[in-house]
């Protein structure tokens, strides 16, 4: 970890919280992605996931509490941390109206890249989800995989060094769900992406990688997904002993 | 465990990969600039600008029966009430006509600035839509200032409603209105100014509804009123005669100013008084706009977050 210690996180979540009037969505949260590495966040429904994804995409301000994003704090330096930052909302938020390398190219204006360098960036990236062959179809005749797949290689126009997903394998089926998952393996093995992975589907998980369990707005585990699980138990029955309980500030 | 020393591996670019072939540094500097392939000065806010206005105008001409029905509407009340009211309504001389003029060429301006309005709302209702679909989310990922994007939003809404009143003024010729060739040169900063009171209009309007279904009541309270209530349809000396009350709620109105502003310049002529309150409203509400945006103060944040965080 000789570099990886010097250099700040990819990402870096310190004591935020948020409230939405007299409900605390968000209580003191802590946690941080490490630069190239692969972490899962764990929660069930309602846990607060989406709305600390809405934080770090500065939806909302956070009201305590800091983040930042490969070293540039979200309040000082918003636009430098949205800049390395490439996200894959729940949400399907593709136009479907328009074609496939309309709404990439649309994106990459958002961040300031010329449309050259942007097209060339889009076969590079269409190539890298398989989907080359659909570039001038519109959006609305993919399917839920296929355009996952686009939201993911939109999410990558912009040369983030830090991918956020929330939940981006509902919905889909089996072979569709392997695929995103392999994709997503692949960035961060070969391209040294950073990535916060949201999600509550187990499979998707190895022993191996960073998660933290949010429940009920608050970190109730952190570790390894290997080392969260106790004794033989399996990670999915550790999930659910951790959000049976009340919750309670990790140690 | 692995940390990735290379940091700019996945860039495509030649200059990066010219770098990424050299042996990469065994510890990289501590805070090492992360690369990014976009620009954050001001040729890259052009380009945002530029690809926000691009966007609005692909859908605009993908959805062709609103363009047509943008234009079927004025040319409803031109061909059928203006036909109907021409003798019931004589309108006398008044700046900035020389003469008597027909109900047709008094009301095409106001026609013409009615299909702005009518833009504005639906620009403020496709903020709405894509507020509730998550397209919004995505525009404000954008590193640029938000009240940039707000603007840009405004203009690529501003230029879809100057084609349109153009569209409108290209059918209108043939009804005999003589405006001077110079009028619809004249007209178009007139048009823009307009479109830009009515789009940040809307852009508040589109930060208050909270949902799609809502907008319903926005035709009702909003549209409506502030065209009948002006010089659009009808000179105010005339509701003057009538009532006092409605012809000072009509000065009132912004969309008046924004009516006369356009008239007067099809005739070649500025309207200063229409001019400063068209600039000042516009300001007025761009500025509430952005504060409803804001991450921190605004709606956004007081909304009460995403549907599956609300428990």
């Amino acid at each position: 970890m000789s570099s990886g210690e010097r250099a700040s996180p990819a990402l870096d979540v310190a004591h935020v919280s948020h409230r939405f009037g007299a409900r605390a969505a968000l209580s003191d949260v802590s946690l941080s992605v490490a630069r190239g590495h692969f972490t899962a966040l764990l929660g069930p429904n309602g846990a607060g996931k989406t709305t600390l994804f809405s934080v770090i995409t500065r939806l909302y301000s956070n009201q305590d509490g800091q983040v930042s994003i490969l070293g540039h704090a979200l309040d000082r330096e918003p636009s430098r941390a949205l800049a390395r930052l490439g996200v894959v909302f729940q949400a399907r938020t593709l136009d479907t109206d328009l074609t496939v390398a309309q709404n990439l190219l649309y994106h990459a204006s958002l961040h300031g890249i010329a449309r050259k360098a942007a097209k060339a960036r889009i076969t590079a990236l269409l190539d890298r989800v398989g989907l080359s062959d659909r570039r001038d179809d519109k959006v609305r005749t993919l399917s839920g995989g296929q355009s996952r797949r686009i939201e993911i290689a939109r999410s990558l126009v912009h040369e983030p060094r830090l991918l956020l997903l929330d939940e981006p394998t509902v919905g889909l089926d089996l072979e569709s769900r392997a695929d995103i998952v392999a994709i997503v393996r692949a960035l961060v093995r070969e391209e040294g992406l950073s990535v916060l992975w949201a999600t509550h589907i187990f499979e998707e998980i190895d022993a191996g990688d960073d998660a933290v369990v949010l429940h009920r707005g608050r970190i109730v585990a952190r570790g390894t997904a290997g080392s969260i699980a106790q004794g033989d138990e399996t990670l999915e029955a550790a999930f659910r002993r951790l959000v049976a309980e009340p919750a309670r500030q990790a140690a | 465990m692995s940390t990735p020393t290379d940091p700019i591996a996945m860039t495509p670019s030649p200059a990066a990969r010219a770098t990424a072939t050299t042996p990469p540094p065994a510890v990289a500097p501590a805070e090492a600039p992360v690369p990014h392939l976009g620009r954050l000065d001001a040729v890259g806010y052009l380009i945002c600008l530029g690809g926000i206005v691009r966007r609005e105008l692909l859908r605009f001409f993908n959805q062709k029966e609103r363009f047509f029905s943008a234009l079927v509407r004025p040319l409803v009340w031109l061909f059928i009430f203006a036909a109907g009211f021409r003798n019931t309504l004589g309108v006398s001389i008044e700046p900035p006509y020389q003469t008597y003029v027909l109900y047709e060429v008094y009301v095409v301006p106001g026609l013409a600035v009615m299909i702005q309005l009518f833009n504005g709302m639906q620009s403020s209702l496709s903020m709405v839509y894509d507020r509730e679909v998550g397209s919004m989310k995505v525009l404000l990922t954008s590193p640029y200032p938000r009240w940039l994007l707000l603007l840009a939003k405004l203009i690529a809404g501003v230029t879809v409603s100057v084609v349109q009143a153009y569209a409108f003024l290209a059918i209108a010729w043939f009804w005999e209105l003589d405006i001077p060739a110079i009028g619809y040169v004249a007209a178009l900063p007139a048009f823009i100014a307009s479109g830009l009171m009515l789009g940040a209009i809307g852009l508040l309007l589109s930060s208050m509804v909270k949902q799609l279904e809502n907008f319903a009541s926005v035709m009702n309270f909003v549209i409506f009123p502030m065209f009948f209530a002006s010089s659009a349809l009808y000179p105010l000396w005339r509701i003057r005669e009538s009532s006092e009350t409605l012809y000072w709620i009509c000065q009132l109105n912004p969309f008046s100013h924004a009516v006369q502003l356009v008239r007067f310049a099809l005739y070649g002529q500025f309207e200063p008084i229409a001019c400063a309150v068209v600039v000042g409203t516009t300001l007025a509400f761009f500025t509430l706009a952005v504060v409803a945006y804001d991450p921190g103060r605004g709606i956004m944040a007081r909304r009460g977050g995403p549907a599956g965080d609300n428990s």
